[in-house]
């Protein structure tokens, strides 16, 4: 598939901090791609430069082929869904997705207003200000205000944080099903390693200014290049260099004898969580161990001895 | 809870009452009263105060006074919105900045015309400066005319048209620029279409606050119009001192500040519609 955007041993350094370190990156075209690490990772700036706010201190970063370093932020062909959505307060949700559009010359402005309202299931809100609107219409018109440019790239910068929790979920499926609807490129910046991996076609993971590894979810989620990608995409059992995630851990009273791998343990604690049992044990070492296991094994009681064991195949082995 | 506000509000109310509405009710009195030959005022009760107020002499006066003052304001504003936007953008510099903005006021305003004064004047700096290079051979004659007028209400009252701006565009939300940005906006019609609209109750307050003084101005025409220049707040002057006409002159000041009221509060009401 082809490239819409790559990103070439891009850097930034700002006044007392790199921001971005050497990051190269290639995104496909139709794709969500997700930019994942935790705060101050520089995945936003990332965006940023992208869009065209920040400039890189070195690196090239082209769209569509072309370098995009000469252009301003008003002439790329990318855009963005502000964390906050920046809806302009003082216009109402027709102006607001006009403007764009007013901007570049469109033609045939109504219709393409009133297709994307219907895109976004607005129809019937435009004309009211944005201060009359939920948290999730206000991210919807944010949407569509930049989805009816029909851009190259549509930047997300952590689109669902200003949510309230309980919608967060539904809106992650229908931003994804939105996506695959209109066939723009979308690049998301999220903090939220379930919501990346539950939206996304691939997922770069940013660390510390750096990329740490690229892939599509099951990727990193299964074969983490780092130990800190093992540990940023779930919780991860280490023990002589190799980790095992809790629910590829299995509690037995007694060694399996099939060829996997087992260690003995003793229950510390264990914790009913409806859709598994939270086993946390330690071992002879004293350090703790986590098991997730189906509750219909059974109960687990405090100092109960065990033997953990799994599968060598689900061995997690970073190189780093 | 509404006695404590009662007992905490009647410092200002007493204040008001004594300090402001007493005075003003005595003008209104004044008002009203006869000129007495030797100056003075007494009964009976006329409205040929108010009556003599459409004289064309005085209406001339009036009309200057809104012109020099509406340019005065407008200047301001044009000096004064880059300025506080300026401000504004200027991180953990703005608050030396802002002082410097207010530092004139720690001087007497007197003192300060006096100053443009001595710069202006035939004899004066800029004159004597540009006669010394050879750019002119006659002094330019740059006080004691309109533009000398308006040169001093500009100077006297830009900061309070820089605070109020100021103080809107500092809230101004960057991420709204970004976004015109972003949508295809250049920087010209991002000023346009988010800044200025979205700064508009600091611009009304800034023009309501320059505005007002302005047209009620009497120092600066005095020194720098040098009589030539005369606005509404001289001729008020006049009748209090020279023409020894109290009756005509507080007639004159409620009307001016019937005047300033009405302006004041179409003004509001039009923003509030607009706001809302």
């Amino acid at each position: 598939m082809k490239n819409v955007l790559e990103i070439h041993s891009v850097t930034k350094r700002f006044a007392t901090q790199t921001a971005v370190e050497n990051v190269s990156l290639e995104v496909r075209e139709g794709e969500l791609f997700a930019l994942l690490g935790p705060s101050g990772c520089g995945k936003t700036t990332v965006l940023r430069m992208i869009a065209g706010f920040e400039t890189p201190t070195s690196g090239r970063i082209l769209l569509g082929g072309t370098d995009i370093a000469p252009l301003k932020p008003y002439e790329r062909d990318v855009s963005t869904v502000f964390q906050s959505y920046a809806l302009f307060p003082h216009m109402t949700v027709r102006e607001n997705i006009e403007f764009g559009l007013r901007r570049m010359g469109a033609a045939d402005i109504p219709r393409r207003v009133r297709e994307a309202l219907e895109l976004v299931q607005l129809a019937g809100k435009e004309d009211r200000k944005p201060n009359q609107l939920s948290g999730g219409e206000r991210q919807r018109v944010a949407l569509a205000r930049s989805l009816v440019l029909e851009p190259q790239v549509l930047l997300l910068d952590e689109p669902l944080s200003a949510l309230d929790p309980n919608l967060r979920k539904q809106v992650r499926t229908e931003l994804k099903a939105l996506q695959r609807r209109v066939g723009i490129t979308f690049i998301i910046v999220t903090h939220d390693q379930e919501e990346a991996m539950a939206m996304s076609d691939r997922i770069a993971v940013l660390n510390k200014a750096r990329l740490e590894q690229v892939g599509t979810p099951s990727e990193i989620y299964l074969t983490p290049r780092t130990r800190f990608v093992a540990g940023f995409l779930g919780a991860v059992n280490w023990i002589d260099g190799v980790g095992v995630r809790p629910e590829s851990v299995r509690v037995a009273d007694a060694p399996p004898g099939n060829g996997a791998r087992s260690i003995r343990a003793t229950v510390a604690h264990s914790l009913f969580l409806g859709n598994c049992l939270h086993v946390e044990t330690r071992l002879a070492d004293g350090s703790p161990f986590v098991a997730e296991v189906s509750r219909l094994n059974g109960t687990y009681g405090p100092g109960q001895q065990v033997h953990l064991w799994w599968n060598p195949s689900d061995e997690l082995k970073p190189e780093a | 809870m509404n006695r404590l506000r009662f007992l905490f509000l009647l410092p200002a109310r007493v204040f008001t009452a004594v300090l402001f509405l007493v005075p003003l009710a005595i003008i209104a009195l004044y008002s009203l009263f006869t000129r007495g030959t030797y100056g003075g005022q007494s009964p009976p009760l006329t409205l040929d105060n108010y009556a003599r107020l459409a004289d064309p002499l005085y209406l001339s006066i009036l009309a200057r006074s809104f012109w020099l003052a509406g340019l005065s304001t407008l200047l301001c504003l044009l000096l004064g919105f880059p300025l506080a936007m300026f401000i504004a953008r200027s991180g953990r510099r703005r608050h030396l900045y802002l002082q410097l903005v207010m530092l004139p006021f720690w001087t007497s305003f007197l003192v300060r015309t006096y100053a443009w004064m001595f710069l202006l004047r035939d004899t004066g700096l800029v004159n004597t400066a540009l006669q010394a290079l050879g750019l002119i051979r006659e002094p330019l004659p740059m006080l004691y005319n309109d533009g000398a007028v308006v040169l001093g209400l500009v100077y006297g009252y830009l900061p309070f048209m820089v605070l109020p701006l100021y103080s809107t565009l500092e809230r101004l939300d960057p991420s709204l620029l970004e976004a015109a940005a972003d949508l295809g906006a250049t920087p010209i019609v991002a000023l346009a279409r988010i800044t200025i609209p979205m700064s508009s109750s600091g611009i009304l307050a800034g023009c309501v606050l320059v505005f007002i003084p302005c047209l009620g101005a009497y120092l600066t025409p005095d020194l720098m119009g040098g009589g030539k220049s005369i606005m509404i707040g001289n001729l008020v002057q006049q009748q209090f001192t020279t023409a020894r006409d109290w009756p005509f002159g507080a007639a004159l000041s409620l009307a001016l500040t019937a005047l300033v009221m009405v302006l004041l509060w179409y003004t509001m009401r039009r923003a509030g519609d607009h706001i809302a």
